[in-house]
């Protein structure tokens, strides 16, 4: 690791003997999860539990004419088949829109649809039945009378005066625009040497978790409460939605969160069919469980990056960046989704091109159309990766363009290291990155001169292998200005308990959640190293809207940044009120004594006084022993929310190293560097295979991954054979380096680490594939990268 | 992704299941290694009325040497086909071949027989037994068929077996002493279905092939032993005649457009891979000279 600070003077909070922090230990809840003990809602069982499947419409845009289901009521284990006009009386229906996003507009969006479907895939009726296989075979003999509307399935015709508009009482299919202008692009683009344009396209696809989408929702007529079991990112922003449609007051909601199979953003989202879950179970007075199957997860799912991308540049001979401009397009389905919106990952295209760059000239314009297809809405990286494949991608056909090398091009034009804090041209601030110490590092870890004499070597032999970089930026810790600005009740921020208990263990609630991360694992690190106890004795909850405080959850990187400086703030409160007692109890002053390893010590000579358990054992049972005054308080609760900063950026640069078989067509990935900077590293480990997985899933997109619909806005591979997820068989080795520039906003210093491996990862490869083709005169802009998109590229088809 | 109900018959020997299969015929589907069959079914793109199982009848599994002719019982798993010393001693092209099949996981249950009968287009087994001039043995009521494999596979998961007969076993010739074989598919992912593939066996005299035989698979509905194969046999094969039978093969095929590729492609990663496979196969790397493209 490169600090790119100098250590404070003294110790801080974390520089104690023992910490955790910066070390790689193991995950507190890896063996349950290895003895089969995790507890995901896909597996739960409850009394009087019944199954829900959905019909789903096969068409991409009908009207619902009939839906006879007399058959399928009448079949032995079936408890109910429910329509939308039905479930509407239980659940009013929402639209996906936040006021901060100006001219976002979408239409009421129900739980199961009413009249109409929009897309193939959605709900038209619910079969409630004893078992999923029972609801299976009911739903066959569900007659539906569908009448074939036109779907508007191209982006590009979307708003062509000819294209059926999908709501009517929208008057088009335009869910958004934002136009952005800064500097004076047209003079830059006039004064400079060379100026170059792509169109970028992005292929839609999705996230693919391991255990789908789940849910069981179970009402409790007695107590008037709902408690809803579900993999979720944010189990508050659930309890708020599901009290809100069903006429609900919040407490008489409960949002149970436990294990979680993957989710990536995928599940950080409302779905239609988990609210017809949670109102199926209100109607029916008994515990609903949903789990989508594969089929369903491909075709409800929310998709992402379906982006078409217009892009320019402007650079001057000797290499400097003069100006960017983007015109970006993207379709999102026939709703924006809720409640996050379908806008945000536009809005962050134009907010992120370009951003790692001195330039402060810059003009965009994105469009968000309505389309009849699956919803498009946040996953992981959002946004960034458009960006960055379109500014990278951008800054390398400059550099050919002008005969300068691909680092020598960023070396000139990314902002210095010692400018900060600045601000973006679209008014992004940065309090501080290390994007010239990063590149550094990056080239020297990949050995790139002796990388660029491999390369040349190989292409005497008719080899072309390609190197291709990519700078990013990545938005991380976001304050109240993502979404509560905007009236979406999705706290930004987190509150962490932590409480000693009798025998001198450590309980800690936290409102950030866990999806494979490792939330339980950064929080059990920081509260032990703060405390001074051992991680063994540091038990996480979390999870449960009942039993953590109240926060935001998991999403945008912002868990260890936010969650884990609550998370501080509450242990060191904690361990001065046990300094308090202790001082109390020893006859001494609390500044004279530390906690270490367990144990009060003086703070003069380590000497050790007493175990914390036997502090405990006084405090809970002989409190008559204590001075007179003294009421101990061993719990303390903190929140935090990032307040200066509306987002903490963090940055990194990410290379590729492949080979184009330049006869097939088909590249193979020989390795991957990244180095990053996401400040304080609680857990490198941790923060490594995060990267990695992030980076496989830009690797995914890069190569693999897509929705493929037909002209009729049919997805024509929702499975797991034809919808090529990235497999290691595949995968380079992902090597990682840090620069650490921590964050002064919070003691703590951590920023975001879980997008930014998906930021850049199909930039590099992108770049790297232009590199190795660059003999033949073929540039691609456009992926993923398959053997017949290369091959046309080259001509041999 | 539940299956439809479906009654289950476990066979207890082969007259058993053709018992079950005269009574319920095309109504009944055999259960083997399951691979292909249990996804389908839980897909409901078949419900079958009766799976009959056949994992039990040990008389169909099992690799044995008799005379000129390796035998391999239907049952026989991947696993158990990529382990065989007589396997890779007399048809090595299978053992080239069968670490293309899928997934270890797959391979550990999925038999040869049920990938035979299933007759994917795009799958490694028959392009291999159409290579290697197999013979499947089918037994039925009226007794045993023995089917050349080039007569097998009618098209897409279609083939000379009738719904009241078991394939039983294949029988593939000893490969001849000097033989060589070159095995190799172009799929996006390991294990992937082929976007094309090839299979063949020759035999070199002399830096000529006296013998050859390509394979050819995902390039029609059924896997395509290539004439053009003929034109290289007993000749002095150059880069220009090697262009010539690459343009000829073209005219043979017959592709299917995919997700993973058009037909165009396809013709053009076929000549890829038979430029490859000569070179390789003749030990001349100057024979693959791109001229594909």
């Amino acid at each position: 690791m490169t600090p790119t600070r100098p250590a404070a003077d003294g110790l801080s909070v974390l520089d104690r003997p023992n910490s955790y922090i910066g070390k790689t230990v193991p995950r507190p809840n890896l063996d349950r999860l290895l003895q089969g003990r995790g507890q995901y809602v896909s597996d739960l069982e409850l009394p009087r539990m019944a199954h829900v499947v959905f019909l789903r419409s096969p068409y991409a845009h009908a009207r619902i004419a009939a839906i006879d289901a007399d058959g399928a009521r009448r079949m032995p284990g079936v408890i109910a088949v429910v329509t939308g006009r039905e479930l509407e009386a239980v659940i009013t229906p929402w639209v996906g829109v936040l006021a901060h996003l100006k001219g976002l507009k979408s239409a009421p969006q129900s739980a199961i649809a009413i009249d109409r479907v929009c897309w193939q895939g959605e709900a038209i009726a619910a079969v409630v039945a004893t078992s999923r296989a029972i609801a299976e075979d009911a739903m066959e003999q569900i007659a539906v009378d569908y009448e074939e509307l036109e779907a508007v399935t191209d982006m590009r015709t979307a708003l062509d005066p000819t294209t059926p508009v999908i709501h009517g009482s929208l008057g088009d299919n335009l869910a958004f625009e934002r136009t952005h202008n800064a500097g004076d692009v047209d003079r830059a683009f006039f004064e400079s040497d060379t100026v170059v344009e792509a169109e970028f396209v992005f292929g839609r696809h999705t996230g693919v978790t391991l255990e789908p989408r789940a849910v069981v929702a179970d009402w409790n007529a007695a107590e008037a409460r709902l408690t809803i079991y579900q993999g979720t990112q944010a189990p508050h922003m659930v309890q708020n939605i599901a009290a809100l449609h069903l006429g609900l007051k919040e407490a008489q909601v409960r949002v149970v969160c436990k294990d979680v199979g993957g989710s990536f953003g995928i599940k950080v989202h409302i779905y239609a069919d988990e609210m017809a879950t949670y109102a199926l179970s209100k109607l029916l007075r008994r515990p609903v469980k949903f789990v989508a199957d594969r089929v369903e997860s491909f075709n409800t799912d929310i998709h992402a990056r379906d982006h078409r991308c217009k892009g320019r540049i402007a650079v001057k001979r000797d290499g400097t960046i003069t100006a960017f401009e983007i015109d970006d397009l993207t379709g999102i389905g026939p709703y924006s989704m809720y409640p996050r919106t379908s806008a945000i990952e536009a809005n962050q295209v134009v907010n992120l091109v370009g951003g790692p760059y001195v330039t402060q000239n810059y003009r965009a314009r994105t469009r968000v159309v309505f389309q009849n297809k699956n919803v498009m809405c946040q996953y992981r990286a959002v946004g960034h990766p458009i960006a960055c494949s379109v500014t990278e991608g951008l800054v390398d056909l400059a550099a050919a363009k002008i005969g300068m090398d691909p680092a020598e091009i960023r070396r000139r034009n990314l902002i210095a290291d010692d400018a900060y804090p600045c601000a973006s041209p679209s008014g992004m601030r940065f309090e501080r990155l290390s994007h010239h110490a990063s590149l550094a590092k990056l080239l020297q870890m990949m050995n790139y001169d002796a990388l660029r004499a491999e390369q040349a070597a190989s292409r005497v032999r008719n080899i072309h292998r390609g190197i291709g970089v990519a700078s990013f930026i990545e938005v991380t810790n976001p304050s109240a200005a993502f979404y509560g600005v905007g009236g979406a009740k999705i706290s930004s921020q987190d509150g962490v308990a932590v409480r000693l208990d009798a025998q001198g263990s450590v309980i800690c609630q936290t409102s950030i959640t866990e999806q494979g991360q490792g939330s339980e694992s950064l929080t059990a690190q920081i509260v032990g190293s703060v405390l001074g106890v051992s991680m063994e004795r540091v038990r996480v909850i979390l999870g449960d809207t009942d039993n953590t405080p109240y926060g935001g959850g998991t999403w945008a990187s912002r868990g260890a940044g936010i969650g884990g400086e609550a998370a501080l703030q509450a242990a060191k409160v904690l361990r001065g009120n046990i300094l308090d007692v202790a001082a109390a109890i020893l006859q001494s002053k609390p500044a004279e004594l530390d906690i270490v390893s367990d144990s009060i010590v003086n703070t003069s000579d380590g000497a050790q006084r007493i175990e914390l358990s036997e502090l405990a054992r006084i405090v809970y049972f002989r409190p008559d022993t204590l001075p007179p005054g003294i009421q101990p308080e061993l719990m303390a609760t903190r929140h935090f929310v990032p307040r200066q900063y509306p987002f903490a950026f963090t940055n990194g640069v990410q290379a590729s190293w492949l080979e184009v078989d330049t006869q097939t067509g088909f590249v193979k990935l020989l390795k991957h560097w990244v180095v990053e900077d996401c400040g304080t590293i609680i857990n490198p480990q941790l923060v490594d295979e995060q990267i990695r997985g992030g980076v496989v899933q830009g690797l995914g997109a890069a190569l693999f991954e897509k929705c493929i619909y037909d002209e009729r806005g049919q997805l024509t591979n929702a499975n797991m054979a034809d919808y090529l997820v990235p497999m290691s068989g595949e995968m380079p080795d992902i090597e990682i380096g840090h620069v650490v520039t921590p964050t002064l906003e919070t003691e703590l210093g951590a920023k975001g680490a879980g997008e930014a491996g998906t930021a850049g990862a199909a930039a590099a490869v992108a770049n790297a594939v232009n590199d190795a083709l660059r003999p033949f005169g073929a540039i691609i802009t456009e992926i993923p990268l398959t053997p017949q998109v290369i091959l046309t590229a080259l001509g041999r088809i | 992704m539940k299956a439809a109900a479906f009654a289950y018959a476990r066979a207890t020997s082969v007259v058993n299941a053709l018992e079950l299969l005269a009574v319920h015929g095309d109504k009944a589907k055999v259960l083997s290694g399951g691979q292909s069959l249990m996804p389908a079914m839980n897909l409901r793109l078949l419900s079958p009325d009766v799976v009959i199982d056949i994992c039990d009848l040990a008389e169909l599994r099992g690799i044995v040497v008799k005379g000129n002719v390796l035998v391999i019982g239907a049952l026989t798993r991947h696993v158990d086909l990529q382990r065989s010393a007589d396997v890779a001693t007399y048809a090595p092209l299978l053992r080239d071949a069968i670490v293309h099949v899928a997934h270890p996981a797959i391979r550990n249950r999925g038999t040869i027989g049920g990938s035979l009968a299933h007759a994917d287009p795009a799958s490694e087994l028959p392009a291999c037994m159409v290579t290697l001039d197999a013979t499947i043995v089918v037994r039925g009521p009226g007794g045993e068929r023995r089917i050349a494999a080039t007569e097998f596979f009618k098209g897409i998961y279609e083939t000379a077996l009738s719904p009241d007969e078991l394939l039983v076993a294949v029988e593939l010739p000893i490969a001849p002493a000097g033989s060589t074989c070159f095995f190799q598919e172009f799929a996006r992912r390991h294990g992937d279905y082929a976007i094309v593939g090839l299979a063949a066996q020759a035999v070199v005299k002399d830096g000529t092939f006296a013998n050859l035989r390509l394979g050819f698979f995902a390039v029609g509905d059924r896997p395509l032993l290539a004439a053009v194969a003929g034109k290289l046999i007993d000749v002095f094969v150059t880069p220009a005649s090697l262009a010539e039978a690459a343009a000829a093969l073209v005219e043979e095929l017959d592709p299917h457009e995919d997700q993973q590729g058009s037909p165009a492609m396809r013709r053009h990663l076929a000549k890829v891979l038979l430029l490859r496979c000569v070179a390789a196969l003749l030990a001349r790397p100057e024979l693959d000279t791109g001229a594909a493209g």
